[in-house]
């Protein structure tokens, strides 16, 4: 284990979590708050830890995959507790369980808060809460490594456990030029939401906080009905957005390219905007009947297959009122998740991809044992190792998720509770059903079910090995 | 700048591992995905599995944009065809491509201008060149030229018998009445870049910068021998050994090659009817004594074992007073191989890198930086660089005293129209020469960068 390659990364990772409390700041400023402070002091405590952090800390050691994934992890944990310093500050969530919970939810986006009335908290908390998101969406690393330059493969290491899916590619030969591509193209699509929501009415505050949400396919709602209270106009557009911000972020740089042909061979994208499709037009027929007209039911429909596909967790109706038949696909979406490559969560469409083939190659090896076939995708052959890692998250996403509900069960909750909390919490999403459906919240579960859901929240937003790699003993070993 | 390269083998992945220290977009396209691996694990480059003499892989590798495309597969022909492929498609980038079939190496002007290649590079011929280049001194042990070959920068270790112990820099130049000027200093792992009061040691190993004649003045007033070797003892009949045997003949030296396999043995008698041929294994100790071992005046182990090698240039430090040379091809263990003091030992893998990096930094002339060439030493901890000063600037206004320099740097000689000059307080650089800068701090990329 190198120590001081990682304290320097978490030391860097606090110093930007400070510049990222500034349009916090300054929004208490706009809106003349009294709780601006609170990032005042958030802000010293993130630059005091920093300093010896750094000062220790070695920018020229080369890191291998085990500091890296540490590395991720322990920023990640650093991360959330100085993030939710404003919280217990301000005293928006005295609690400090209760704040962890609502920063790690906002960090790692999935969305599920233990409030159950956000609209009495001050402003510049809740553009904290929804910034948190937009930080949390592409990934506080990436950041860290479109500013500074590590030695030589520390990169690569860096953004492999930090970036979702199950291959990480460079759009560029450097690290450093694709971390900027894709926070560009990120903040492009976030503005591009604000002006779509600003053309609609919103006022500007409620349509940054807005977009901030959907870019990091968040979900925080800044009224305590979510979304259901704003015009069908503007429910469009976050639903466009939101599967917008769940499509791999290659297409936007093959489409930036001019590359279309290239965007167009990804599979991965036909099938989540099929799935789309295809869950829209269950539902819409199944919910036939609940709203007045055609176009009410199919709007309502695809915003909740939007949120939960893309791992958001707006809502703008209470699904857990729906018929089982759309319970049943949202919750087997919560699971399928957004592409590989954005900013959503869940298993991800290209892994399920790369399982369904596997099966397939299995089931044909059954009819001609000697066949000889490679797995392939968007026109390539998929290394074997790739596959293998695929196999591996599968089964160690299944074991946690088991452990999970059976820890989190020790509460008393209903079945259906406890496994959709599990669900929405690992799979980044937010609400789930029953106690935890749209219209609730998290704030019921004891602390220990609290801490379980933050480690599945972190867990899942980080595919699960950076964070079983802190449990392991030989992680801390020197040798 | 973006580079493509393609084959990552040993020497791709050490130009890699050079050019990336530089800055440059690298990109690597090799047929194998494992061989790709370790290389952008390492490294910030990307990797790409595939031909590359396929358009689709350049394509895909951004082949318009790129600036350099360099061709170091196992494969002379796929060099060469990858070479043409990527300036067509990328509408004429630069080629660097290696060819070392020897039958090429003597067409390699027709290849490089109906084929449009701009450097050819043979690993093995190069390799030669430097043993050659080091036999003409046989006290240096590494020799880098400069200024069209007009100045050398040469590195040698202090042996008690110089009687240098303990001297100044400043005395030793006076004591020795010589023109040549210390540039680094390495004792104990640590390099210094000493002033005139810096006091020398033996055991060190300290490098110098003079012109050729100079340096081979400086030899005799330390009273080694800058005797000209007769004979040289080459083990092992390789590629190298052909192009390093013809180098020495050339220059009037006797050359024994011993070749263990007989076919090779009569391959070699036929392109090299004036070198003596010994068949018989190298690794033969009462062999090696019987052809003459304890006379040789140098020895040259590069057979295609790097064990073997190092073990070879051993066991003649032992028995005779010979100039070393082995070749370490594979391994990786500079530091250990550098403390068995064999003398010089020579990395063909680096030899091939460092002639490419030169090649990208003058290409980079024409785009900003002015360096003219770069050599690393010392376990790449100093650089020496050629710059080409274009401009008045801060760099011309003052003598050189009165300049703020950076620490850690010196300005080692300027070359003026033609003409090699030792840089003196009172000098002044000038609008067209030559300033060889040595220095440990790196990422020069313009002479104003050593002002402070």
């Amino acid at each position: 284990m190198n120590g001081p390659a990682i304290t320097f990364i978490i030391g860097w990772v606090l110093r930007l979590e400070a510049a990222l409390m500034v349009p916090s700041w300054l929004v208490s400023h706009i809106y003349r708050e009294q709780e601006g402070w609170v990032f005042g002091v958030a802000m010293a405590v993130c630059l005091l830890l920093s300093i010896p952090l750094i000062a220790a800390g070695k920018k020229r050691k080369l890191f291998q995959t085990r500091e890296g994934l540490a590395a991720v992890a322990l920023s990640w944990i650093a991360l959330s507790v100085c993030g939710a310093i404003p919280f217990v500050l301000s005293g928006a969530i005295p609690d400090p369980v209760d704040a962890l919970f609502e920063t790690v939810s906002g960090f790692t986006t999935t969305g599920a808060s233990i409030l159950p009335s956000v609209e009495r908290l001050p402003r510049c908390i809740l553009f904290w809460r929804s910034f948190t998101h937009w930080i949390g969406g592409m990934g506080v690393l990436v950041f860290l490594l479109s500013v500074i330059r590590l030695a030589g493969g520390s990169h690569m290491n860096l953004m492999k456990a930090e970036s979702p899916g199950p291959s990480v590619g460079k759009l560029t030969p450097k690290v450093q030029s694709t971390a900027k591509i894709l926070y560009g193209i990120y903040i492009a699509l976030t503005l591009l939401e604000v002006l779509f929501l600003l053309a609609g009415g919103m006022s500007m505050f409620d349509s940054l906080a807005t977009s901030l949400g959907t870019a990091g396919t968040g979900g925080f709602g800044i009224r305590d009905d979510s979304m259901a209270s704003y015009s069908p106009y503007l429910q469009n557009v976050v639903t466009v957005f939101m599967i917008l911000f769940g499509i791999n972020f290659n297409v936007y740089f093959f489409l930036l390219c001019k590359k279309v042909k290239q965007a167009l061979r990804i599979e991965e994208l036909w099938w989540y905007l099929g799935v789309i499709a295809a869950s829209v037009a269950a539902i819409s027929w199944n919910v036939r009947g609940f709203y007045h007209t055609a176009g009410e039911t199919v709007r309502h429909a695809a915003f909740q297959v939007a949120t939960v596909i893309t791992t958001s967790g707006f809502s703008t109706v209470d699904f857990d009122l729906w018929p089982s038949l759309s319970k049943t696909i949202l919750v087997l979406l919560m699971f399928i998740g957004a592409c590989a490559g954005s900013t959503g969560g869940g298993i991800k469409v290209s892994r399920l991809l790369i399982l369904w083939k596997s099966v397939r190659l299995e089931c044909r090896r059954y009819l001609h044992p000697q066949e000889v076939r490679t797995l392939r995708m968007d026109g390539h052959g998929v290394d074997g190792e790739v596959v293998r890692s695929t196999h591996m998250y599968m089964a160690v996403y299944l074991l946690l998720f088991a452990v999970s509900v059976l820890a989190i069960s020790l509460d008393g909750k209903d079945l259906i509770t406890n496994f959709t909390a599990v669900a929405a919490t690992f799979n980044n999403i937010g609400p789930g059903l029953s106690l935890v459906g749209p219209v609730h919240n998290f704030g019921f579960f004891s602390p220990f079910a609290k801490l379980v859901l933050i480690f599945d929240m972190l867990a899942g937003r980080l595919e699960l090995f950076p964070m079983l790699m802190l449990f392991l003993p030989q992680t801390w070993k020197r040798f | 700048m973006q580079i493509i390269i393609v084959g990552c083998g040993k020497v791709g992945k050490t130009i890699a591992e050079r050019l990336s220290a530089e800055d440059h977009d690298l990109i690597m396209i090799d047929l194998q995905g494992k061989k790709l691996q370790p290389v952008t694990d390492a490294l910030d480059v990307m990797g790409i599995e595939g031909n590359g003499a396929s358009i689709s892989v350049l394509m895909d590798a951004g082949i318009e944009k790129t600036d350099l495309f360099i061709a170091v597969t196992g494969s002379d022909e796929l060099n060469l065809f990858c070479c043409l492929m990527a300036r067509k498609a990328s509408g004429g980038c630069k080629t660097i491509a290696r060819v070392r079939n020897p039958l090429y190496s003597q067409e390699i002007g027709f290849i490089k201008e109906q084929l449009g290649i701009s450097m050819v590079i043979n690993p093995e011929l190069t390799a030669a060149s430097e043993i050659a280049r080091l036999l003409r001194f046989p006290s240096a042990i590494k020799i880098d030229p400069f200024a069209k070959g007009r100045a050398e920068l040469l590195n040698l270790k202090l042996r008690p018998e110089f009687g240098l112990d303990g001297e100044t820099v400043m005395k030793m130049v006076s004591k020795l009445h010589t023109r040549v000027l210390v540039c680094t200093v390495e004792r104990e792992g640590k390099v210094y870049i000493p002033n005139g009061e810096f006091v020398l040691r033996d055991g060190d190993l300290i490098s110098i910068m003079a012109t050729p004649q100079d340096a081979s003045d400086f030899f005799v007033k330390l009273g080694v021998s800058s005797k000209r070797i007769h004979n040289t003892l080459i083990v092992g009949g390789g590629a190298i050994a052909v192009y390093l045997t013809r180098r020495l003949q050339e220059m009037g030296i006797d050359v024994h090659i011993v070749e263990i396999d007989p076919k090779r043995c009569e391959a070699l008698a036929q392109q090299l009817p004036h070198a003596t041929i010994l068949n018989g294994d190298g690794a033969d100790q009462d062999f090696l004594l019987s052809v003459g071992l304890e006379r040789a005046e140098s020895f040259v182990a590069i057979t295609n074992m790097d064990e073997e090698n190092l073990l070879l240039a051993l066991f003649a430090k032992k028995n005779s007073d010979a100039k070393l040379v082995a070749k370490v091809n594979r391994i990786a263990f500079d530091d250990v191989i550098d403390s068995l003091d064999l003398g010089s030992v020579i990395y063909p893998k680096y030899l091939t890198a460092d002639y490419i990096v030169q090649y990208v930094r003058a290409m980079q002339n024409s785009i900003g930086s002015n360096v003219e060439t770069l050599y690393k030493l010392m376990d790449d901890r100093v650089e020496a660089l050629e710059f080409r000063v274009r401009e008045e600037s801060g760099v011309t206004a003052k003598t050189l005293s009165e300049l703020d320099l950076k620490k850690g740097l010196l300005i080692a000689c300027i070359h003026r129209r033609g003409q090699v000059l030792y840089p003196r307080g009172q000098n002044r650089i000038q609008v067209g020469d030559s300033v060889i800068v040595v220095t440990t701090t790196k990422g020069f990329r313009d002479i104003r960068d050593i002002l402070r």
